[in-house]
């Protein structure tokens, strides 16, 4: 029997296990709706912009684990999707992207809604594809989603000509892919890690003063890798940082536990990761966020990194024993050999455990509360205590608001925070909190948003209201840009060149206009009553917090800073950041 | 050990590298080649590319580029990320290799310059192989240095045109990289 293009696409999917798609229709994917509407087991999610689909694919996918799966239409269709492609590939995010395309015969006449998706998604994607044999059409998708989902994962295009999605060629049940895409996946790693494990033994057993600095990696690395965290935390009792991406892989409650490091990151953790004798870095790449001035950067330390990537080892920062491979299985076999080897774990009494806790006693996350206006860290805090008992999810947009969420909202699981972290796309966390609500519908899904984030893909409202999605979506609403406005206080004079968000939508009748609820907090006393209002509402809520204008945050490395010219409140004079700083983002 | 490992090699000195990179013969692998190179800020000096198997249907792709040790382990893994990248070896750093380019050389002159180009080409082992009453055109194979050095003595002698295929290499001895 023969089957069209289309009907391959849906079965590849069914048989991938695909429950839901993202999508948008156009044109030049006809096909492939039309046989979506003749059946039933993949639900198709429509969106109201292509970008707003890949966000909401990478939400289902960071908090699932699954590959997220997208459609969308040639053209247009396809070019809107690609600050989500390239959202996906920075924060190595499982995504398949299926786009439509013009008919082969016309590729490269500039046809109606024709554009080289092949072309303009080559540096956003990690791998991807453009079918023009209908042959290749079943091969094509499942190396695809292999491909997405495997090493370190990424997203990948697959570009389908309608005339490929109509022609017709046979289904293959029993498909071998060519096997060297696997063997690709794996030939990087060593055979066996022992020698490599012993060294690192060896450095663990020297060092006074470790820390342990987790990223994304950790998280991508599946529960297992989160478990033997825990394991080696509890035989060495060395403190543990985490990167923005990394929040949840360790629980946030745990005394050894320091917070987030970097440029927002806690005192007690820039301080110890500039002091320390060994680094451990577990499944994090160094990013320019987190190290601050290169030559300033943990100058005393011998550092391990372990990266299931090898082109994230050396890349910013040389180290003394990279391990490639699995974070899971590497820290498996450490733990093993500390068990074995009786390892002394590190006390409490320690110099180095003194001095961090001395560190820790700056309270670096404190704040001055006010009674007349809402701080967003006071938002933050309630909202964290409102919430720990509850299955949570937290999204967040970019800027003031999204540092504040990494700092005050404590997580104990991982996969439960969903950030853009390495592109900083604003409009990524609305849709983002509605792939993840989709993957669990019975958990509580709360966006943290400033409101000029909230803006760039507010047309969602929409798809909350039709698949009856409970989303929160809590705004930080202080009018500004905020982030932007900080820095120009901090280094350009206080001008403050269109970063004030002048006629904003009165986001409560906006919500009603979508047949939404609507609430606003504008003093401290309503903080209480409007946040139980939003988290115990059984549907979608906007919360309009109205937050002081002008809070910044803090601490803060500036750009070009080391670790331990860290900035802890306003009359810190931040303004001083060197020339070359500047220059930096 | 591991390849990434530090050693005590001064690590800031820039160096040439040949990279050999066996590719699958697809649209797409050249230019994701490529536009890694130009996306991330490595230099290519010299970029060949020609399908050398018949059976596997695989692209050997040499580049010649430069930078320190650790940037020169970036690009190769790097490179190493590209899906349709099978291998990747550093000729420069594996041992010894051969390198060869060839050149085309039109040459425009007259009376005791055309004689003396002549000449020149026939010291370099330089095959004639077009001539009209004013001009050659040599073809030539060789080591950079020695394709650069003939180019600035044609310079003198009516030079027109250069034609230049880059660099292809190989390494030394009987193993084979894939
Ligand atoms: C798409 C996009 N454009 C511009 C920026 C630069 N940027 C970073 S933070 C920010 C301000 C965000 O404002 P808001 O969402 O209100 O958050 P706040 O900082 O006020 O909490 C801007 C413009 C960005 N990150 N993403
Ligand atoms: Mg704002």
């Amino acid at each position: 029997m023969l089957y069209t293009g289309a009907e391959i696409v849906i079965k590849v999917l069914r048989k991938l296990d695909v429950e839901y798609i993202f999508g948008y229709p156009g044109g030049a994917i006809l096909p492939i709706y039309d046989e979506i509407f003749k059946q039933n087991k993949i639900r198709h999610i429509l969106v109201r912009h292509e970008q707003g689909a890949v966000h909401m694919a990478e939400g289902y996918a960071r908090s699932t684990g699954k590959v997220g799966v997208v459609l969308v239409t040639s053209g247009p269709g396809a070019t809107n999707a690609v600050t989500g492609l390239t959202d996906a590939l920075m924060d190595s995010i499982p995504i398949l992207c299926l786009t439509g395309q013009v008919p082969t015969h016309l590729i490269g006449t500039d046809a109606f809604q024709e554009a080289d998706t092949v072309g303009i998604t080559r540096s956003c994607t990690k791998h991807n594809y453009l079918v023009k044999d209908i042959n290749l059409i079943q091969e094509s998708i499942l190396e695809g989603y292999q491909i997405a989902s495997s090493g370190r994962p990424g997203p990948v295009v697959i570009d389908l000509p309608k005339d490929i999605q109509n022609s017709k060629t046979k289904y293959k049940e029993n498909i071998k892919l060519r096997s060297k895409f696997k063997i690709k996946e794996k030939k990087t790693y060593a055979k066996n890690y022992n020698i490599q494990i012993n060294k690192a033994i060896d450095l663990i057993k020297i060092s006074k003063k470790p820390i342990v600095y987790i990223g994304g990696g950790l998280i991508n690395s599946g529960n297992k890798a989160s478990t033997e965290l825990q394991k080696f935390s509890k035989l060495t009792n060395f403190p543990i940082t985490s990167t923005l991406m990394g929040l949840g892989a360790f629980p946030a409650s745990n005394i050894i536990f320091l917070g987030m490091l970097g440029m927002h990151g806690t005192y007690e953790a820039n301080m110890s990761m500039h002091d320390c004798d060994l680094m451990i870095n577990l499944g994090a790449r160094f990013d320019d966020r987190i190290t601050g001035r290169l030559d300033g950067f943990s100058p005393n330390s011998k550092k391990i990194h372990i990266d299931i990537d090898p082109s994230s080892i050396n890349k910013n920062v040389e180290v003394d024993l990279p391990i490639i491979g699995d974070v899971s299985k590497i820290l498996k076999l450490i733990n093993k050999e500390l068990t074995n080897g009786k390892f002394k774990k590190l006390s409490f009494t320690s110099d180095w455990w003194k001095k961090i806790t001395k560190w820790k006693k700056k309270n670096c996350l404190s704040f001055i509360n006010s009674k007349k206006i809402i701080k967003p860290q006071q938002a933050l805090v309630t909202l964290n205590k409102k919430i720990t008992d509850k299955d949570f999810f937290i999204t967040t947009e970019v800027g003031q608001h999204q540092m504040w969420a990494a700092q005050y909202i404590k997580f104990e699981k991982p996969k439960r925070w969903m950030t853009s972290g390495g592109l900083g796309t604003m409009g990524y966390g609305f849709p983002a909190a509605i792939g993840v609500q989709i993957a669990h519908r019975k958990s509580l899904v709360i966006c943290v948003a400033g409101e000029a984030s909230f803006l760039m893909n507010l047309q969602e409202l929409s798809t909350v209201k039709q698949y009856r999605l409970p989303v929160k979506i809590f705004i930080l609403n202080n009018k500004y840009l905020g982030m932007v406005r900080q820095w120009q206080e901090f280094f350009h004079g206080g001008r403050y060149s269109e970063s004030y968000t002048d006629s904003l939508p009165d986001f409560v009748k906006l919500a009603e206009s979508y047949g939404i609820k609507g609430v606003r907090a504008t003093k401290p006393e309503d903080l209480d009553i409007v946040i139980n209002d939003m988290i115990n509402y059984d549907g979608p809520v906007i919360a309009d917090i109205c937050v002081d204008e002008k809070e910044n945050v803090f601490p803060m490395i500036p750009s070009g800073a080391a670790h331990n010219e860290m900035k802890l409140k306003d009359s810190d004079n931040i303004a001083t950041s060197t020339k070359e700083g500047k220059m930096l983002v | 050990m591991s390849v990434y490992e530090k050693n005590n090699i001064d690590s800031s000195q820039v160096k040439s590298h040949a990279l050999a990179i066996l590719v699958e013969n697809q649209v797409g692998a050249l230019a994701r080649v490529v536009s890694m190179f130009s996306a991330r800020g490595y230099n290519i000096d010299s970029l060949t590319v020609a399908k050398v198997t018949e059976d596997e249907n695989i692209s050997r792709i040499t580049i010649i580029t430069s930078g320190t040790r650790m940037k020169i382990e970036q690009i190769k893994s790097q490179l190493g990320r590209i899906v349709l990248v099978h291998k990747v070896v550093d000729l420069t750093s594996e041992g010894d290799f051969v390198s060869r380019e060839l050149i085309f050389v039109k040459v425009k002159s007259k009376g005791e310059k055309r004689v003396e180009a002549l000449r020149t080409a026939d010291i370099f082992r330089a095959k004639v192989v077009d001539s009209t009453k004013q001009s050659f055109i040599f073809e030539l194979t060789g080591s950079s240095d020695k394709l650069n050095a003939f180019i600035v003595l044609m310079k003198d002698l009516g030079l027109v045109e250069v034609a230049r295929t880059g660099s292809v290499a190989i390494s030394r001895g009987s193993l084979k990289i894939n």
